[in-house]
């Protein structure tokens, strides 16, 4: 058995030479070519794509077993917690055969009646949390261990069970006559960071649930495993709440077909919890609210010019005791709708001159000695909100301005930072104050640009700021932002895939061991083809080409 | 060489506004744009002369008919019409299908009841191939009963369906409608192209096919197939199959049979759409060598052949007797009159590193300047392609090295700055040109990059009124470094439809943010249609895209 760590597998694989000689298809000395071709020969294991991301430890050896859909199985190891019936198990068995057995539906199917002995995927997990929603404190380590005829699974939850599983679905692999093959492989693996996020924008474009649904499923074969849906915002307000209808009938781009209803939601919410993914709603105020003062009037600031109003509005007025009742019945609602712990308050980007125009908000800071200080207020205002949420027991998070302009807000509240510029700086500031940080500045992946951006997703150092342990430790985990400016269903998939897997690598993996952008780049060619095969319209990093290409348009 | 146009017009009721959205609100730096209902409704690209009125009537979906006019030279054997009658038929009531038999098929008294069209010339083209030369205007007058659209050949009729098609709307009771209209339309330049490479990655047959039937909707009218290049060979030829045998990613899943190549040819043909392959040489040649032995240059490294290979290699006779089967077989099964012969980017390095070529340099004294031996190249590479009567389109590399050229040549000015110099002396030396230089696609950015696509100006070069006709138009290129089946189409779209309207229209049509109001209904109809076409910025369409 050959033995070694990932990082070597990967650089033996991947001078970028090699590469780049494997693209311009003839570019390349021949010698290249037969280097390539003796690593592949040598290690026997050419068809072994990898995994990404990238696990903590693997061990593979050029043993391999055949695998036969027909007689293929999953169980529940004798130990196991979790029982037939677990509902998340279950599913995922039925999910991952057909990820397994690509041609199964095709009608590809071998007939072979030959010696192949069955193979059982048997999956032990220490706690029967088959019912239960994914949180923050989900452990997903799992241990994975393949073998003849035998693949042992091993996890605390089923959360990792199904990020196991995940993983051995990419072990498989097809040989040139169609065959199903598995590697004799160990691996241990756990996340580097519990919290990895994909934020979506519904707002500034309506997303199909159908896209959603998508986007979860590959989210999960990235080993992402939070959906941040950043649900509303100033251009529309698609969520339906049954307590404030007017909300969503007068401030969505359309009442009935760029809406989520209730139903919607509690899909989109169920579909995540089968891939162990939590769902945690935005909805942002003060600011970004224009499209929820057409359903809920005297919500918003009436903005003055001169002595009189202008009919504009302005972030929510902040001075009005029906805003805060309002408030409290809203959270209420999203609180037990999204049953995550935690909820995205925003509090980002607040411009103060509708404010500063209205006499009555003037007044208010005149009353509460807050000055011409209009920080304040804002603080004010989010120091009320965070308070209705957490007697809903439910943590804050917050975008970081609510940080910067207010550095007493309560211990648990987890801040965001998004700001591109001097990010570094505001993890050491923000962790030193104690506070817990989840970094989304360095992959805003909305901003697309020609080439191989990619890169600038995957080189980063999350915890390369200036902080002692314990500050880094506050660093609870990062995610990758596609706002909606220049997105909706027709483009959102290819502009996701497989950029945002960079950022997922560098969440999930050891940071030492997948620090070469070089390294990377074979695997996650092999990742993205793996994509696509699984229908998901994930763009091409380069030149090149899938076996099966995507059969859309 | 177009005559400034007045568009002579009447306002249009605020009842064409399709609902778009009252209030955008942009959180970060870019201006703030409000979609707003242009006068023009949705038209694009823009026709040269529209009169619009505030008169509404219905188009009742179950009894609207489209036909030939009696008088039209056209007849029903005619399936090139016959097809487009139904498409367009489908894109206006598409929805209406399976409503038949409940809604009265009797015509109300404001019904539009039937688009005639008239083919007003003896010879119709219906059973031709487009040309540079076809004609493409027509003449489109909606009233009530009959809209009849006047078209000298069906290629302006086929434009004039999309335009007819793009003046149904929906009241607020979502009834079709359609105003009173008089439009006269002819494009401004009779060259407007698309550049697809499907050599960098594959696309599959469906791909093109829906690029076709987008340009269709945008009056693109080339397509330019960039077929093949290093990376890959995908056509099949029959004469040297072990071209794609060798050469493509898989020689089964990755490869262009005829079958495919005449698919896409009369798909094309039947949105008068002209095909026009590529096959560059003497550089980016690299995936034909697989196939064809000796026909690359071997370089050398010192006294040794290294094992690589560089351009084609022009000093053997054998390379001329490949070229004249290759391009004999090329110019039977591509109809139209002109092939691009490439003849970018050629490296001299190989060549330079090569002792063969060193003496033959010698003999034909060439000295050191490799420009005269790929101008041989090249010059010997147009006399075999002119026996077989095509024309060809070459980049503009050649011009610039001074081969001898063909009067009927097209030269393709793809280099970035310097663009109008560049027009300037192809111009200026008598030649044909097509623009491609500011409308590199690939070349993706942040934020709205359409309008600098839409803000060229084509003739915007030192010359004379006869050298400016001699651009007979551009080609919008996307390059295939980055994109495939997954992500080419919106990207593509709507930005290349910035390109379409700058080559159709009136050189008076730059108004920005009257083409953002239109553009961005005209990209909620292409996603109506099933075309994946990105937004342009925050806002939404009535019926959002049902793909994922």
């Amino acid at each position: 058995m050959v033995q070694f760590d990932s990082a070597v597998v990967a650089s033996q694989w991947s001078s970028m030479e090699v590469i780049m000689c494997m693209l311009s298809s003839g570019r390349c000395t021949r010698a290249h070519l037969y280097l390539l071709l003796l690593i592949i020969i040598a290690l026997g294991f050419h068809t072994v794509e990898g995994i990404w991301p990238l696990p903590q430890t693997v061990t593979t050896s050029p043993e391999r077993y055949p695998l036969n859909s027909q007689a293929f199985y999953f169980g529940y190891g004798r130990q196991s917690a979790a029982k037939p019936g677990c509902s998340v198990l279950d599913a995922a068995f039925k999910r991952y055969f057909f990820l397994i057995f690509q041609d199964y539906t095709s009608g590809n199917v071998p007939l072979r009646f030959n010696q192949n002995k069955p193979f059982t995927v048997e999956v032990s997990v220490d706690h029967d949390d088959c019912e239960s929603y994914p949180n923050e404190d989900s452990s997903e380590r799992y241990n994975l261990s393949v073998s003849a005829g035998k693949a042992s699974l091993n996890a605390g939850t089923v959360w990792g069970a199904v990020r196991g599983l995940e993983s051995f679905s990419q072990l498989v692999y097809q040989d040139e006559y169609g065959s199903y093959f598995v590697n004799k492989t160990e691996i241990d693996d756990f996340p580097r960071f519990k919290f990895r996020g994909i934020l979506l924008d519904t707002s500034r474009h309506y997303l199909p649930v159908t896209a959603i649904l998508k986007t979860l499923d590959a989210m999960a074969y990235s080993k992402f495993n939070v959906f941040h849906w950043h649900i509303v915002d100033d251009p529309s307000f698609p969520y339906q709440s049954s307590t404030f209808p007017d909300l969503s009938s007068k401030g969505a781009f359309h009442p009935m077909t760029h809406i989520y209803t209730q139903s919607d939601v509690r899909r989109v919410i169920s579909h995540a919890r089968l891939w162990g993914i939590r769902v945690i709603p935005e909805f942002d105020s003060p600011g970004h609210t224009q499209s929820w003062g057409k359903g809920q009037p005297d919500l918003l600031t009436p903005c003055y010019r001169g002595s009189t109003p202008s009919g504009t509005f302005g972030p929510v007025n902040p001075v009005l005791p029906s805003t805060y009742q309002f408030m409290t019945k809203l959270f209420k609602e999203v609180s037990s709708v999204f049953p995550d712990s935690y909820i995205h308050l925003g509090g980002d980007e607040v411009g103060f001159s509708c404010w500063k125009s209205n006499p009555d908000v003037r007044a208010f800071m005149q009353k509460m000695g807050f000055g011409g200080n209009f920080p304040k207020l804002e603080a004010f205002y989010m120091e009320s909100i965070v308070n209705i949420t957490s007697a809903l027991n439910k943590t804050s998070i917050v975008w970081q301005d609510v940080f910067d302009y207010h550095e007493k807000i309560p211990k648990d509240t987890v801040l965001h930072i998004w700001k591109g510029t001097g990010y570094k700086a505001e993890l050491s500031r923000i962790t030193k104050a104690g506070m817990r940080v989840v970094l989304a500045a360095p992959w805003y992946i909305n901003h697309i640009a020609y080439g191989q951006d990619w890169h600038n997703s995957y080189t980063v150092q999350p915890l390369n700021f200036s902080g002692t342990d314990e500050q880094k430790k506050l660093v609870i985990g990062g995610e990758v932002a596609m706002w909606g400016e220049y997105v909706d269903a027709t483009n959102l998939h290819p502009r996701l895939w497989p950029r945002a897997s960079a950022g997922a690598e560098r969440l999930w993996s050891d940071e030492q061991q997948t620090s070469s952008v070089d390294k990377a780049f074979p695997r996650l060619q092999d990742f993205r083809c793996l994509l696509v095969r699984r229908g998901i319209r994930a763009e091409p990093l380069f030149v090149g080409h899938c076996k099966h290409e995507y059969q859309g348009i | 060489m177009t005559t400034a146009l007045r568009f002579s017009l009447l306002l249009l009721g605020v009842s064409f506004s399709r609902g778009f959205l009252n209030d955008l609100f942009d959180e970060e730096e870019e201006a703030e744009r409000v979609v707003q209902a242009s006068k023009y409704g949705s038209l694009w690209p823009l026709p040269q002369k529209v009169q619009l009125s505030e008169v509404s009537f219905k188009l009742n979906g179950v009894s609207f008919k489209i036909s030939d006019a009696k008088e039209s030279t056209a007849t029903p054997s005619c399936s090139l019409l016959q097809d487009a009658y139904r498409r367009y038929y489908e894109y206006m009531f598409g929805s209406f299908k399976r409503q038949e038999g409940r809604k009265s098929r009797h015509a109300g008294p404001s019904d539009v009841t039937e688009l005639q069209v008239w083919i007003t010339s003896s010879e119709s083209d219906c059973d031709s191939f487009p040309s540079v030369a076809s004609d493409e205007s027509y003449e489109l007058t909606v009233d009530q009963p009959y809209a009849v659209l006047k078209a000298p050949k069906v290629w302006g009729a086929l434009h004039g369906l999309e335009t007819f098609s793009q003046l149904v709307y929906e009241d607020e009771n979502g009834a079709k409608s359609i105003n009173s209209t008089t439009i006269s339309d002819f494009p401004r330049f009779a060259h407007r192209g698309i550049l697809l490479d499907s050599s960098r990655h594959f696309l599959p047959i469906k791909v093109l096919l829906a690029n076709l039937e987008t340009m269709a909707m945008n009056k693109f009218n080339v397509f330019h197939w960039h077929i093949v290049d290093d990376p890959s060979f995908p056509y099949l030829s029959r004469t040297f199959p072990q071209l794609s045998q060798q050469g493509a990613y898989h020689p089964y899943t990755h490869v262009y049979t005829p079958a495919d190549v005449k698919m896409v040819i009369e798909f094309g043909r039947l949105r008068g759409i002209r095909v026009i392959p590529e096959f560059d040489t003497p550089g980016h040649t690299q995936s034909w060598g697989k196939g064809q032995k000796d026909l690359l240059t071997p370089c050398y490294s010192g006294s040794k052949p290294s094992g690589t290979f560089g351009p084609v290699n022009p000093i053997l006779n054998t390379t001329y007797d490949f070229m004249s089967q290759f391009f004999k077989e090329v110019s039977t099964v591509f109809p139209d009159a002109y092939i691009h012969l490439g003849g970018d980017e050629v490296d001299f390095s190989c060549w330079k590193s090569n002792p063969d070529i060193q003496k033959f340099m010698e003999q034909q004294g060439f000295g050191k300047d490799f420009t005269k031996l790929e101008s041989f190249y090249i010059q010997k590479l147009l006399d075999i392609v002119a026996t077989s009567q095509k024309g060809y389109m070459i980049w503009q590399e050649v011009f610039d090295n001074g081969v001898k050229l063909k009067a009927d040549t097209v030269v393709h000015v793809w280099i970035g700055g310097g663009a109008n110099d560049e027009m300037a002396k192809v111009t200026g030396a008598g030649y044909t040109t097509i623009l491609s230089a500011p409308w590199y696609l690939d070349y993706i950015s942040y934020r709205q990059d359409w309008q600098k696509y839409y803000k060229v100006e084509p003739l915007n070069f030192n010359g004379t009124d006869e050298q400016k006709k001699l651009v007979i138009g551009g080609e919008a290129c996307l390059w295939g470094e980055y994109v495939d089946a997954t992500n080419l189409t919106p990207r593509l779209w709507p930005r290349a439809s910035a390109v379409a309207e700058r080559l159709w229209s009136a050189k008076e049509v730059t108004d920005i943010n009257d083409a953002f109001n239109r553009l961005s209904v005209h990209r909620c109809r292409m996603v109506e249609r099933g075309i994946p076409a990105e937004p342009l910025f925050s806002s939404y369409c009535p019926r959002e895209y049902r793909g994922v």
